[in-house]
């Protein structure tokens, strides 16, 4: 077993006539949580839609458990045990939040046959899932969305899971349980690779830190050391964390 | 210099493309004396007919990126304006002024309304739009039996000047009797290169270019300052007012018209398979693809026919090849145009044209 | 399924129009008879307009060439009942149901196999590209409507209701058909299955997670390129039982007819929404007793009645009735 659950090598994308991704190495070590950082417009989105294919690489290397997926389709990727929650957290609003984790859970064809002891610690966790379980998921508020958004990708246990800006929007109450869901989910041994611009929850959460500028991986890094190098974190964020 | 200031500085950009249009163009001027029999310059007077047709439909296809269904409509208008006109008027020179007036005007009302409500609603809707408003067209021009002659059409005479009887001279030039009909098949050719020249001229204007900027990114043209709406409905408008003066062109030739004459669906669809073969938002590929097209018509059933005869052992491949399954190869030379030739036959001979 | 704040003005059209129009018919049982009527025709419209709707609600593609599935099942249905004659001919009604059950089987299954072939080779190559959609889709159309001549000859063909199928009940004065009353059951009962599938099941749920967002479904796991081609077929095959159902209705069958009925699903999908069967429904009833109800008063103007209403509806809601999220 490698140490590294997800590689990324040399990864340029094109959209369009568009450069967006010049020469992107990433590592995501196993079990851990790594935090992708970095100014708006830095390529971090945009690494992570072509981890999943939704981008294809024009040049580079995806790889994941020692598998090339970097011209695979989306759905095959999925398949491999990633979870994706976009920026934007694609929620179904037309369907009640029990059929978008319905949707979710692969394995499951209704909704008795989702893992009940499963689905009852994701309510812990959030409890607004639990709330609104028969309503159109449009009706939740933006926040309850995110936790929505979140659960969705946890319903079923999966090997990496990736997150666009989970603070995004959340009152600080609500980060607290999203850092304590993300937590937990470590410790089952999921890998985590969330992209943040919230630092403060980026310090409280990461092990593991690369941080994007200008569609490259400038610094990578332990969050912890990081942290300790205030001028490292002027120098790459232009603000301390 | 002369020949840029005539072609609005849009040149064929291609030596096999300028050679062919030279061809083509002589080729029509001078069918009278090259090519003897009725059925030729019957022909030749359909290509002149559709080229100013196809052209009109490309600057809203191809140039404006508008697919409207309705064209027909406008052909149609134009050719019952002159049909009805000369039935009720009798046939003069005043009748036919009061024909194609009152067509125009029809179309340009039409176009607006058209334009103004549907384009401000999605591509896809205004093409089921103008489908759904043609067929009513359709309909109504076949029911309208008092005005249209409904489904058997009207047949008219034309000015005694332009008719087959009426005679210039009692000999013959190089051949051919200079007679009324002689006389409507240049009136017709003239008509032809006036109107698309003037196409020409309009694409290669600063409005045409808008348009362009429109059918390539229509937010962006928004965003810059164009209002969008206006230049669709104008480029609609125009559209139909090429595609009207069409029509009376093929009334005149015609003497006559009906539904099936200007208005079916089958003129709707030749119309854009020319406009695909010879290649969209290049205006030359209406004369290219309108030659091609309409000499294969004339003359592929024919050659079907051999076909169709000589696969008599295999009915059903000689079923296959019927002179009356025209349309079948047609759809398929369709398809095909649409997948592997996107830039039509002008794109193509341009595109080798830069390689060398 | 969707709870609270169901919109039901849409809904309220269909009985609303039906009711403005008894003023002008005048007696009850015309009137009777030509609801019925329109209801009927509004369901067989039904049926071929869902498969189309579902189609460019998942997948973003418009087939303007629907209407060749609808005449190819209504000449297969020519064939399959003209070799079943003693079936058909005979007044005893379970007989002939055991000639037309097959018959629209397999002009749903035919249906259904060009289906695949045209998604295949005409749909497939142009997704995203609109304009080429549109042409090509025509294309193929006017290819189905030629191949269709070619088999069954260019001439129309008579498609006589089996004898047991005839006449009419009466409900007081107002003659009403039998066959109109069992094409309201069928177009009933594919609502229902439709509406069954959508809501109850996995494969609904993902077409219509599909219909909003189809990124996100794949991001899920799910292949909904398979789906859509499912998604098609099934609505081929709709379209050639509607075909079938129609032929029976007008009781002849022509080559034309799949792009004379083209215009009617267009207006209908249109007035309905892209991407919505409720939406589908409402608007197919709206177009069916439309078409009734001016056939009986002011027969020249039939089709632009229903522009006209396809003009009201989108005036008062330029999405259609009952806009599918998101595009």
């Amino acid at each position: 077993m490698s140490a590294n659950l997800l590689t990324l090598s040399g990864v340029h994308t094109h959209i369009g006539a568009y450069h967006i991704l010049h020469g992107v190495d990433l590592a995501v070590p196993r079990g851990q949580l790594t935090m992708l950082l970095g100014r708006n417009g830095a390529g971090k989105t945009t690494t992570l839609r072509t981890i999943m294919g939704l981008w294809r690489a024009s040049k580079g290397k995806v790889d994941f458990e020692g598998r090339d997926i970097t011209a695979m389709e989306t759905p095959l990727i999925a398949r491999h045990d990633i979870a994706y929650v976009p920026e934007n957290m694609g929620i179904f609003a037309d369907l009640t939040v029990k059929e978008n984790m319905l949707l979710a859970a692969r394995s499951a064809k209704r909704a008795q046959q989702m893992d009940a002891q499963r689905l009852q610690w994701i309510f812990s966790l959030f409890p607004a899932v639990e709330k609104f379980w028969n309503h159109p998921a449009g009706k939740l508020s933006g926040g309850q969305k995110q936790m929505l958004a979140v659960a969705r990708a946890i319903v079923e246990p999966r090997k990496l899971l990736i997150v666009d800006e989970p603070s995004k929007g959340l009152a600080p109450a609500i980060i607290n349980n999203m850092i304590d869901a993300f937590a937990q989910l470590k410790r089952t041994g999921t890998t985590l690779l969330l992209v943040e611009q919230n630092l403060s929850f980026a310090k409280r959460l990461g092990d593991h830190v690369a941080v994007m500028d200008n569609g490259c991986v400038v610094h990578a890094g332990s969050m912890q050391e990081l942290s300790d190098n205030e001028d490292l974190q002027h120098r790459l964020l232009g603000l301390a964390i | 210099m002369m020949m840029y200031r005539l072609l609005s500085n849009d040149m064929p950009r291609s030596r096999w493309l300028t050679g062919l249009l030279v061809v083509l163009v002589l080729a029509l001027a001078l069918t009278p004396f090259i090519f003897p029999g009725v059925k030729a310059l019957n022909v030749a007077a359909k290509v002149m007919v559709f080229i100013v047709l196809v052209a009109s439909f490309d600057l809203l296809l191809g140039y404006t990126g508008i697919v409207s269904f309705a064209h027909t409509m406008f052909f149609g208008i134009g050719a019952y304006g002159i049909a009805v006109a000369t039935t009720r008027m009798g046939p003069t020179w005043e009748a036919l002024a009061v024909g194609l007036g009152g067509a125009l005007v029809l179309s340009f009302v039409l176009a607006l309304v058209v334009g103004l409500f549907s384009l401000r609603v999605r591509a896809i809707f205004f093409a089921m739009i103008t489908l759904a408003v043609a067929s009513a067209f359709l309909t109504l021009a076949s029911q309208l039996h008092e005005i249209t002659g409904g489904e058997d059409g009207l047949t008219f005479k034309v000015p005694e000047v332009l008719s087959p009887s009426f005679e210039f001279s009692d000999e013959p030039f190089l051949g051919v009797s200079i007679d009324g009909r002689l006389l409507c098949y240049y009136l017709l050719f003239v008509t032809a290169v006036v109107l698309f020249l003037a196409l020409l001229r309009i694409v290669n204007s600063p409005f045409g270019r808008v348009l362009q900027a429109i059918r390539e990114n229509e937010f962006r043209a928004e965003a810059i300052g164009y209002r969008v709406v206006v230049y669709r409905t104008t480029s609609a408008i125009l559209s139909a007012l090429f595609a009207t003066l069409a029509g009376a062109m093929l009334a005149l030739w015609l003497r006559y018209n009906g539904p099936d004459t200007s208005l079916s669906f089958e003129i709707m669809m030749d119309v854009l398979l020319i406009v695909v073969i010879g290649g969209m938002g290049t205006m030359y590929g209406s004369i290219i693809g309108a030659a091609l097209f309409l000499v294969a018509q004339s003359y592929l059933q024919d050659l079907l026919r051999l076909a169709s005869d000589g696969a008599s052992a295999l009915p059903w491949l000689s079923a296959l090849l019927s002179p009356d399954r025209w349309l079948l190869w047609l759809g398929v030379l369709f398809v095909l145009s649409v997948y592997y030739f996107p830039t039509g036959v002008v794109g193509r001979l341009r595109a080798s044209s830069f390689g060398k | 399924m969707k709870s609270m704040d169901f919109d039901w003005k849409p809904l309220a059209l269909v009985p609303l129009l039906a009711l403005l129009m008894v003023p002008l018919i005048g007696s009850s049982s015309t009137w009777i008879t030509l609801t019925v009527a329109g209801l009927a025709m509004g369901m067989i419209i039904f049926v071929i307009a869902s498969g189309l709707t579902l189609v460019f609600g998942l997948m973003d593609v418009l087939n303007f060439g629907h209407g060749v599935f609808i005449a190819l099942g209504a000449f297969v249905a020519t064939s399959v009942l003209g070799a079943m004659s003693d079936w058909t001919n005979s007044d005893v009604l379970w007989r002939n149901l055991v000639a037309v059950f097959p018959a629209m089987l397999v002009a749903m299954a035919v249906a259904g196999a060009v289906g695949l072939a045209f998604e295949r080779f005409i749909v497939r190559p142009v997704y995203g590209q609109h304009l080429k959609q549109i042409l090509i889709t025509m294309g193929g159309m006017i290819i189905g409507e030629e191949l269709i001549k070619v088999v069954w000859g260019p001439a129309q063909i008579a498609l006589p209701l089996p004898e047991g199928m005839r006449g009419s009940l009466f409900l007081g004065d107002a003659a009403i058909e039998k066959y109109r009353l069992m094409a309201v059951a069928v177009g009933l009962g594919v609502f229902l299955t439709l509406t069954w599938v959508l809501g109850r099941t996995k494969i609904g749920l993902l077409i219509r997670a599909g219909v909003q967002d189809r990124e996100m479904v794949e991001s899920l796991g799910y292949r909904i390129k398979r789906l859509f081609i499912g998604v098609f077929v099934v609505g081929s095959a709709l379209a050639g039982l509607g075909g079938v159902m129609w032929g029976l209705y007008q009781q002849t069958v022509t080559p034309q007819m799949g792009a004379q009925v083209n215009v009617l699903i267009f207006i209908v999908i249109i007035v309905g929404g892209l991407g919505s069967t409720g939406g589908a429904l409402i608007g197919a009833l709206l177009v069916g007793l439309m078409a009734n109800y001016t056939g009986f008063l002011a027969p020249k103007v039939a089709l632009f009645s229903n522009i006209a209403l396809m003009v009201g509806v989108l005036l008062w809601r330029p999405q259609g009735v009952y806009p599918v999220a998101n595009r």
